[in-house]
């Protein structure tokens, strides 16, 4: 019997290590592999330079319309032309600093309303207060601002404001939808499924057609509503209706036991959820309102089609306009999906980062 | 084994009572709504009278006025409103089952191939699910439109390739000639279908009784052909096909798929297919390890142990969340209106243009939409009850 | 003879129209005994102990808490609630409050009692459990044995007239089992009215005052331990004890 010793851990062989064998088993495993590899090289080193030539090398940055046709190149001129119109769509060029002064007010709200130092009991008072004196700047009309109607409000500002809006006012409409759908009493059961089932089973575009056309028949006579606010209804009924889904799913993932033991301690329904139910299910859905958040940013587009030009509207304006600058459309297309790209992306995985935090405290 | 009580117990009809006290907040919530709704409408019928607007469906009978740009069957101006909207219910369908095929293949893909061995497709894989998420299906319905119409040639300089040709007019293509060999092949198809499931079933309880498994598969999918040619063979065997041909200003002859419907189709197909990658990327890692490893550990090859045990437990997780994005994608397809394409909303659009009966065409469109939402969901509830794992 | 604190009289329960789980249950507890249920799962003994404080609802016959009949009265249901306490199996702590939030959500919420008192109650119970120096823990920190001792502590701060136990040790892994069972021996010593559903017979022996069968739905036989575990009367319970006896 021979006797024991310990033995002290050694390195790895290298061609089993390092980024060697990093490339060895991810790349050339086997033939199938290798082929896989070759072919997606050969492809890339056909096409690369040919896009990296036409988007870089020949690509115009500076000069008119003139010198872009010239050229072979992309016409990133295009953006630096258009690029307030763009951005601002049809908002008075000389105010566009108040467009922007609201718009960086109101994100600046929601990326701290999204760390923990904020959670406080004053949160929606200040959220009142920040969207009281984003209307007030953005409509002017007061203390001597001018005075800018709403359908002129336009591109990324009216993207942000529309789907941060919406999303605001859709949560606690949400909530009750979601509490309704779960509730024992069938009678609001019903009335809550109806609502959620009838708003997911129709496209986007028939709710803001709804309520681009049928909201002003529904008002009393010599009521007019906003086209703003018609299309802020419309989308924050549309979104509801989504949330609250994801709201039912965590509420359904609370073990039954958790409200039978808050029954047993003589708790009622509502102290039940609200203290024990919606804290614990709002906090395992975060991941799936961040996914609602991302949808409604990226449908925030279509409200081009009911006339409120928001950011692919105003760009669409903005290049449609323009004789001159048509025929480089495509730039302008690649601008702005580079926009919400980023937008849509950092959003995700902000997301994933909140899932992953949530999953963390769950460990002991 | 007693039943229970048909009459429950006497309650006291007082407030504390859990029944009286549900059947108030019922009937409360039912009257607030019930009050809201009848506000609503008589706002409605007051403003229509006071705009001269008419309500009603019977517009549906009248004269169209606008001809449509495609359709799967001949309108004209002429025709009613009906029919205009039947052309519309049609061009959405065609887009949305040829998308709803596609992106299924190109979603299985590429959430198939984020498991590859290969980092480079792994990589190519997860850069196409991010690109394709995170930009708004109408921007890229926009793009794809843009690029059909912009950068293909003029109809006169048409791409060619084999008996293809593609333009700006759209994809030009052979398409046989309908003749009476075309209907007998469908009935030989028909036909074929019950006999494969014949022999699928003999070929079945062979194996059951004998071990041997025999002509499970290949022998069906042959039947299934040999039928339909025979009946090809039967009806005249009819070979005429028509071949598109360059023509002076345009291609001639041959079907043809028009800008709009590759657009809308394409956009659509690569924007949910991103999503489908997830749904099938995350049905494939539902699975637990341990049930490919117990396979393996009884014998089963790499196939079979795909068919037999990772594939029907994917599928599982799989099937609800990818029915949701059949129905994003017919729900997409409403941004046809964007590029012109004639589906549903469009002509209901027109129609609210021209007569004014906005909420008689809403609601169509959401009936439209609704029974299809309605359809896929009661289908899709059959099939989960169907295949739940059975617990106690 | 003094009036039971618990009095089922023929109450019968089905679930779905089909599934007679209760079959006339005839069953008196009286003040400060201990009960200790056993049977088969399945038998109906969970279902039994939870029509008591209203977690299921019978269908026929009449059930008596404290004097007060359960039915559908909302009033009777919060008062009976606030005088029983009970332990699930699974816990059911709540996993985003601390141990102490836990305890004092109660009082302080529907006793209304101000949070000093809540506390310093909190932690009384906490030392009756012998827990107290988890009390600013979070439940999923805590081990099984730990967290039913403190879902003990949590029924305790309601002060209640009767403790129900659903199954409380079956979920715990074998060696945390005893730290649980000490510590109900140890209420048991104090007075409490107690029912137990639980397959520890070692503890039915050591504490009970009565032991009831259960088997599909009907109390089969009822006895002192001593009597129910060495002179069983009757097939069924011979046989039940036979298996789970056994080994």
């Amino acid at each position: 019997m021979s006797t024991y010793a310990p033995i002290a851990p050694r390195p790895a062989p290298a061609a089993a290590s390092g980024w060697i064998g990093w490339c060895q088993s991810n790349l050339f495993h086997d033939w199938k592999t290798s082929l896989g590899t070759v072919l997606i090289g050969l492809v890339f080193l056909a096409l690369a330079p040919k896009f990296f030539n036409w988007a870089i090398v020949d690509a115009v940055l500076n000069g008119g319309h003139e010198a872009c046709q010239a050229a072979h190149g992309a016409c990133w001129a295009v953006v630096k032309e258009k690029f307030r119109f763009m951005i601002f769509g049809r908002y008075p060029q000389e105010e566009h600093w108040r467009a922007l002064v609201c718009t960086s007010m109101l994100l600046s709200l929601i990326l701290a309303s999204c760390t923990r130092a904020f959670w406080k009991p004053w949160l929606p008072a200040l959220w009142v207060l920040v969207l009281v004196m984003y209307f007030a700047l953005m409509r002017g009309g007061v203390a001597g601002l001018r005075y800018v109607e709403t359908d002129l409000w336009s591109g990324l500002p009216l993207t942000i404001l529309l789907a941060s809006l919406s999303m605001v006012m859709a949560f606690p409409i949400a909530m009750l939808v979601a509490l309704g759908r779960r509730s024992g009493m069938p009678a609001i059961r019903s009335l809550c499924t109806v609502y959620v089932e009838l708003i997911r089973g129709v496209p986007l575009i028939s709710v803001l057609f709804m309520a681009s056309f049928m909201f002003p028949l529904l008002m009393p006579e010599g009521f007019n509503i906003d086209v703003l606010v018609r299309v802020l209804a419309g989308i924050t009924l549309f979104t509801a209706a989504y949330m609250a889904e994801v709201i039912r799913g965590g509420l359904q993932a609370i073990p039954k036991g958790q409200i039978e033991a808050a029954a047993t301690l003589g708790l009622s329904y509502w102290q039940t959820q609200r203290k024990i139910v919606l804290p614990q299910a709002l906090a395992m859905v975060v991941p799936g309102l961040m996914n609602n958040f991302i949808s409604t940013f990226k449908d925030t587009s279509l409200v081009a089609i009911v006339s409120l030009y928001e950011l692919t509207g105003a760009m669409g304006m903005a290049m449609n306009s323009d004789a001159n600058w048509r025929a480089f459309r495509v730039e302008g297309y690649l601008f702005i999906a580079f926009i919400y790209f980023v937008f849509c992306y950092s959003m995700s995985r902000y997301s994933q980062w909140i899932e992953s935090q949530v999953n963390k405290s769950r460990q002991r | 084994m007693s039943k229970p009580p048909s009459h429950p117990p006497s309650k006291r009809w007082s407030w504390r009572s859990q029944a009286f006290r549900s059947l108030v907040y019922q009937v409360l919530a039912v009257a607030v709504i019930a009050l809201l709704v009848l506000f609503l409408a008589h706002n409605t019928a007051t403003n229509m009278r006071q705009r001269g607007i008419q309500s009603g469906f019977d517009f549906l009978l009248g004269t169209a006025g606008f001809d449509i740009g495609e359709s799967l069957f001949t309108f004209d101006s002429g025709e009613s409103y009906l029919q205009a909207y039947l052309v519309g219910v049609t061009n959405t369908l065609r887009v949305a089952v040829l998308g709803i095929v596609l992106t299924t293949i190109l979603g299985t893909l590429i959430g198939v191939g984020r498991f590859s061995r290969n980092a480079l497709v792994r990589g190519l894989c997860r850069m196409y699910v991010e690109a394709f998420r995170n930009i708004p299906i109408l921007l890229q319905l926009l793009m794809w439109y843009l690029i059909f119409t912009e950068f293909l040639p003029a109809m006169a300089e048409a791409w060619e390739v084999g008996p293809f040709f593609l333009s700006k007019g759209g994809l030009n293509f052979p398409i046989p000639v309908w003749a009476n060999g075309h209907v007998w092949a469908a009935w030989g198809l028909l036909l074929g279908v019950g006999a494969a499931v014949a022999w699928r079933k003999h070929a079945w309880s062979k194996f059951i009784a004998t071990g041997v498994p025999h002509g499970m598969f290949w022998m069906p999918l042959g039947i299934f052909l040999a039928c339909g040619i025979a009946g090809w063979l039967l009806g005249g065997a009819p070979t005429e096909t028509n071949f598109p041909i360059r023509g002076e200003f345009s291609v001639e002859n041959g079907g043809s798929l028009t800008p709009e419907f590759l657009a809308l189709l394409i956009g659509l197909t690569m924007y949910t297919a991103a999503f489908v990658a997830e749904v099938v990327r995350s049905g494939i890692q539902a699975v637990p390890q341990g049930q490919a490893e117990a396979a393996s550990a009884l014998g089963l090859s790499q196939s079979h142990s795909m068919r037999l045990v990772q594939l029907p437990q994917a599928l599982r997780v799989i099937i609800p969340p990818i029915t949701n994005q059949y129905l994003n994608l017919t729900k997409n397809s409403s941004l046809a209106v964007a590029i012109g394409y004639p589906d549903v909303v469009s002509i209901a659009n027109t129609a609210i243009n021209q007569t004014g009966r906005a909420v008689e065409c809403i609601a169509l469109i959401m009936l439209v939409y609704l029974s299809t939402s309605l359809a896929t969901s009661v289908l899709m509830n059959w099939y989960n009850a169907r295949s739940e794992i059975k617990e106690r | 003879m003094p009036s039971p604190i618990i009095a089922f009289e023929k109450v019968n329960k089905w679930y779905g129209n089909s599934f007679h789980v209760l079959r006339d249950i005839d069953l008196s507890i009286q003040t400060g005994e201990r009960i200790v249920i056993c049977g088969p799962s399945g038998s109906g003994k969970s279902t039994l102990i939870r029509c008591i404080n209203r977690l299921e609802e019978h269908q026929q016959g009449v059930l008596r808490v404290d004097g007060a009949e359960i039915g559908d009265d909302i009033k009777v249901i919060d008062d009976v609630r606030k005088k029983v306490g009970m332990v699930f199996q699974q816990f059911n702590l709540f996993p985003h409050l601390t141990v102490l939030e836990n305890l004092t959500l109660s009082p302080m919420w529907v006793g209304k009692l101000p949070k000093k008192e809540a506390d310093a109650r909190a932690m009384e119970q906490l030392q009756r459990v012998r827990i107290a120096e988890q009390a600013h823990k979070y439940p999923l920190q805590l081990s099984g044995g730990q967290q039913q001792r403190v879902a003990i502590a949590r029924a305790l701060c309601l002060t209640p007239k009767i403790m129900l136990f659903d199954e409380p040790t079956s979920a715990l892994d074998p060696e945390m089992i005893k730290e649980v069972l000490d510590v109900m021996i140890e209420l048991a010593g104090q007075g409490i009215t107690m029912v137990c559903v639980t397959h520890e017979m070692g503890f039915a022996k050591a504490v009970a005052d009565r032991v009831i069968f259960m088997d599909e739905g009907q109390i089969v036989e009822q006895n002192t331990p001593d009597a129910f575990f060495n002179n069983p009367q009757n097939e069924r319970s011979r046989d039940f004890l036979s298996k789970i006896l056994g080994h």
